[in-house]
């Protein structure tokens, strides 16, 4: 029996979850994009409960609830009960107990069906991985770091300034590091907050065979969804290697750097991403990256951020589309509103949905999305 | 036969309707221990003219309508007793004005207390509001409709004492301003100097229509705010206690708090309140007069002051406080409830008995917090106890229990607070019958096809 099941009627549904320390804003993203208390994390769990029980059947719609919550971890920085660190769990225990059952909404399961066919969501065939991702020099053993690309670094073109711009920081901060190439498997991340437990040991076992095999001592990750699930699962599963978010590099770097490249006056807010911040507690480290450039904040920021709406694969599923409220939109309004110059991201899922919803919000003439290493090296 | 659901979405954009099963489970009950009954319908209005439509609709179709906000009663206010269209009427969100020179704000119907109490922390920090201890997501409206206290209940009364003015939807579909409002366009005041109309919509449940926009006044946010806790064994001197403090008027908010852990609190009551001031000597004054009336229990070993450390300090000061809540959780059962008497203070002793006697008899888990009102011409006392939710048991206990406290209550001259459709009853049984008759003579009146939360103050005839 997973724990979900005889700890969830515990939650009272107050809705402390819907919203950030100050209150000013409704900071759950799903609750905020729909607004039914179905999407919040107490209806989630409410209804999760009412299944358990058989006062529900299971429908497309209750799993579409369940799985438009981006595991941003809001509601376990504001729920006031001791069991909040585990709400998020239950939420995944619940969608892979679904699954186990064969109860799969149609958008998970073609996002799942693809990492199973395609080794990522994107479905896309090694042989599609990007140029300048192809021209990466493969880690060998006793290369210092083993630089893990994910899947959107991979495949995806919008993230092209992240990737060369940080490769060409680590180049001339002459940091010894290699790429797995065709043999880098999908970290598993988002397969596991879907709840696809098998697939995810699938993925990860792959990986972590290689590290091994190669003997890699540290990695280092570009998207925050890859260091969350290394850092805090792969660990677990019988293979000890260090991990750094790519934040983490770019800061000690950043300590050695005289100054920034990007010119002065230019006002820069930064979005803390979910999996970074308040699933691993990096808040200040990818501020040091940008040291010496005029930071303004956001009102939501660190613990308070506001998802951008794409974890747990929304940004391959986007249930949280569509409309004024969509997360991304939302945020991107926001940091429009600091009067900043740049919205600087640290991953490469918030960097693909923030540039979608400036455009979107036609803010393209004030306000540019980039990476923090895109900001760094100019 | 009409389709209500096309009617619905015809009317408000129909992303924010529902006939889902999902959303009328949820809509269908509420965190307390009343049956629940699911709606047919859940919309989510954002304009007065879709409440306007809506309403028009009901009538025509002759179905409930049961306007929502935070369902935070934990009675069953809300719970759609026959059906029909439930209205969360928390996307009519915003803060429409704040009138500092005036002292008041002016909100949409489902403005939630987190919004106002951010707004004002950030816009105007000398200005605040009567927060309620209910969680940020409770509404100014419903909390009001509730008669609702909050911070500044001690020292201004219920938190509908403190509306200021009135937009309603009548349960016929005309806007009506109440107030002020009707003739100027300030909103000062909810009726003097003209027939205070705004009664016909506090306590009622929504039963005499919704709410769509409201005044409340905002107070002074002192400079200074010091909570200061005194303790005694015995509670038969609580209520003199109780009132030698209002009577100083140098408190803010004072709540008497009773419960068996942290094994300190067993058998004792702590009388907790507020001293609030623009200057350090305010605040020592303040301190100094509270004192001089508690001396004399310190001097004879009735009581004492509990020193309290930061840390202590921290929970009490926060608004609302998240400890109101954790008392779902204190027996892992994610529930509690409470039947929550308004009553003369002097009734505090007989009350914490039998708090603790139908805690031993149901095999529950207890506590209290009684809140002073108004300087002390009422408090209100909640008789509080968890349950599990997954024991259907305790459950059916904490239900009994909560039953025979609220007859106790009444019987021992208390009026139940948001109560029940079976307080309800008990309440109307001993009532005034001309009083009751009036009553459902201007229900009647207002709402002649009787759609609005029907199921609420009810008379079976």
């Amino acid at each position: 029996m997973k724990r979900y099941q005889t700890q969830i009627h515990r939650c009272f549904r107050c809705g402390y979850c819907k919203f950030p320390t100050d209150y000013s804003a409704l900071n759950c993203p799903s609750y905020n994009r729909f607004r039914f208390d179905t999407y919040s994390t107490g209806g989630r769990l409410w209804l999760t409960y009412a299944w358990l029980k058989g006062e529900i059947p299971w429908s497309e719609h209750l799993a579409e609830i369940l799985y438009t919550c981006t595991t941003c971890k809001n509601c376990v920085e504001q729920c006031p009960m001791k069991f909040a660190p585990e709400i998020v769990d239950w939420i995944i225990e619940a969608r892979s107990d679904m699954i186990e059952q064969g109860k799969i909404p149609l958008r998970v399961k073609r996002f799942l069906e693809s990492v199973y066919n395609y080794g990522n969501p994107l479905k896309k065939t090694n042989k599609e991985r990007l140029p300048w991702v192809k021209s990466l020099k493969k880690y060998e053993k006793g290369t210092e770091y083993l630089l893990y690309l994910g899947c959107l670094a991979s495949y995806d073109e919008g993230t092209k300034d992240m990737v060369t711009s940080f490769i060409k920081i680590l180049d001339e901060a002459g940091i010894s590091y290699g790429v797995l190439g065709d043999e880098e498997q999908c970290c598993g991340n988002e397969v596991y907050a879907m709840g696809e437990m098998d697939l995810f040991k699938e993925l990860a076992g792959k990986n972590i065979d290689k590290f091994r095999q190669l003997e890699v001592k540290s990695v280092i990750t570009i998207c925050p969804h890859g260091y969350n699930i290394m850092k805090n699962q792969y660990q677990n599963m019988g293979y000890k290697f260090e991990v750094l978010h790519y934040s983490q590099a770019l800061a000690k770097i950043a300590d050695d750097m005289k100054t920034n490249k990007v010119k002065n006056g230019v006002k820069i807010t930064y979005h803390d991403p979910c999996y970074l911040g308040r699933h691993n507690k990096l808040y200040e480290t990818p501020r040091k990256a940008l040291k010496g450039l005029e930071l303004v904040e956001m009102p939501r920021n660190r613990k308070d951020a506001f998802c951008c709406g794409g974890g747990s694969g929304n940004f391959i599923t986007d249930y949280l589309a569509g409309g004024i409220d969509s997360p991304a939109r939302v945020r991107v309004r926001e940091a429009a509103a600091t009067g900043a110059d740049i919205l600087a991201v640290a991953c490469p899922g918030c960097l693909l949905m923030l540039k979608e919803a400036v455009k979107t919000e036609n803010l393209d003439d004030k306000l540019k999305v980039m990476d923090i290493a895109s900001v760094m090296s100019g | 036969m009409i389709d209500i659901y096309n009617e619905l979405t015809t009317i408000i954009d129909k992303d924010y309707v529902s006939n889902s099963k999902e959303e009328l489970y949820m809509y269908g009950r509420d965190p307390g221990l009343m049956p629940a009954h699911e709606p047919e319908y859940v919309v989510m209005p954002t304009t007065v003219e879709e409440v306007q439509a809506i309403i028009r609709l009901a009538n025509r179709e002759k179905i409930a309508v049961v306007p929502k906000g935070g369902g935070l009663s934990l009675t069953g206010l809300v719970i759609p007793q026959k059906g029909g269209i439930l209205l969360d009427m928390k996307r009519m969100g915003k803060i429409i004005e704040v009138n500092e020179k005036g002292g008041y704000a002016i909100v949409e119907g489902g403005t939630t207390h987190g919004a106002l109490k951010s707004c004002l922390l950030k816009n105007y920090p000398h200005l605040r509001h009567s927060i309620p201890d209910s969680p940020p997501i409770a509404t100014v409206v419903a909390n009001a409709v509730i008669h609702g206290q909050g911070r500044l209940t001690q020292q201004r009364g219920f938190n509908s004492d403190m509306v200021s003015g009135l937009e309603v939807v009548l349960p016929t579909g005309e806007v009506c301003k109440i107030g002020s409002c009707a003739v100027s366009q300030y909103w000062f005041s909810k009726g003097p100097p003209m027939p205070d109309l705004s009664s016909l919509f506090f306590g009622w449940f929504g039963t005499t229509g919704v709410i769509t926009k409201l005044g409340i006044k905002l107070y002074p946010c002192k400079k200074y705010r010091d909570p200061v806790l005194f303790l005694t064994d015995r509670a038969e001197l609580v209520p003199d206690i109780m009132r030698k403090l209002g009577r100083t008027e140098m408190i803010e908010d004072l709540v008497v708090n009773a419960q068996p852990i942290p094994l300190r609190y067993k058998d004792n009551y702590y009388i907790l309140f507020y001293i609030t001031g623009d200057t350090e000597e305010e605040l020592e004054f303040k301190r100094k007069m509270c004192w001089n009336v508690l001396w004399d229990y310190f001097e004879r070993r009735e009581g004492g002051f509990v020193s309290l450390i930061p840390e202590m300090k921290a929970p009490m000061l926060s608004m609302p406080s998240k400890d109101t809540t954790r008392f779902a959780d204190v027996s892992k059962g994610g529930g509690f409830e409470y039947s929550g008497p308004i009553a003369p203070i002097e009734k505090y002793p007989v009350y914490v008995k039998k708090l603790i006697d139908l805690a031993e008899k149901y095999s529950l888990f207890y506590s209290s917090a009684a809140r002073m009102i108004d300087g002390g011409h009422s408090m209100m006392f909640s008789f509080s106890y968890t349950f599990n939710r997954a024991d259907p048991q305790t459950m059916k206990r904490a239900k009994d229990a909560l039953d025979e406290a609220a007859e106790f209550a009444v019987e021992n001259g208390g009026v139940m607070w948001k109560p029940n459709i079976d307080e309800q009853k008990m309440t109307m049984k001993k009532m005034d019958p001309n009083t009751l008759e009036l009553m459902m003579r201007i229900k009647k009146l207002l709402d002649p096809n009787g759609i609005m939360n029907p199921g609420n103050w009810e008379v079976s005839r």
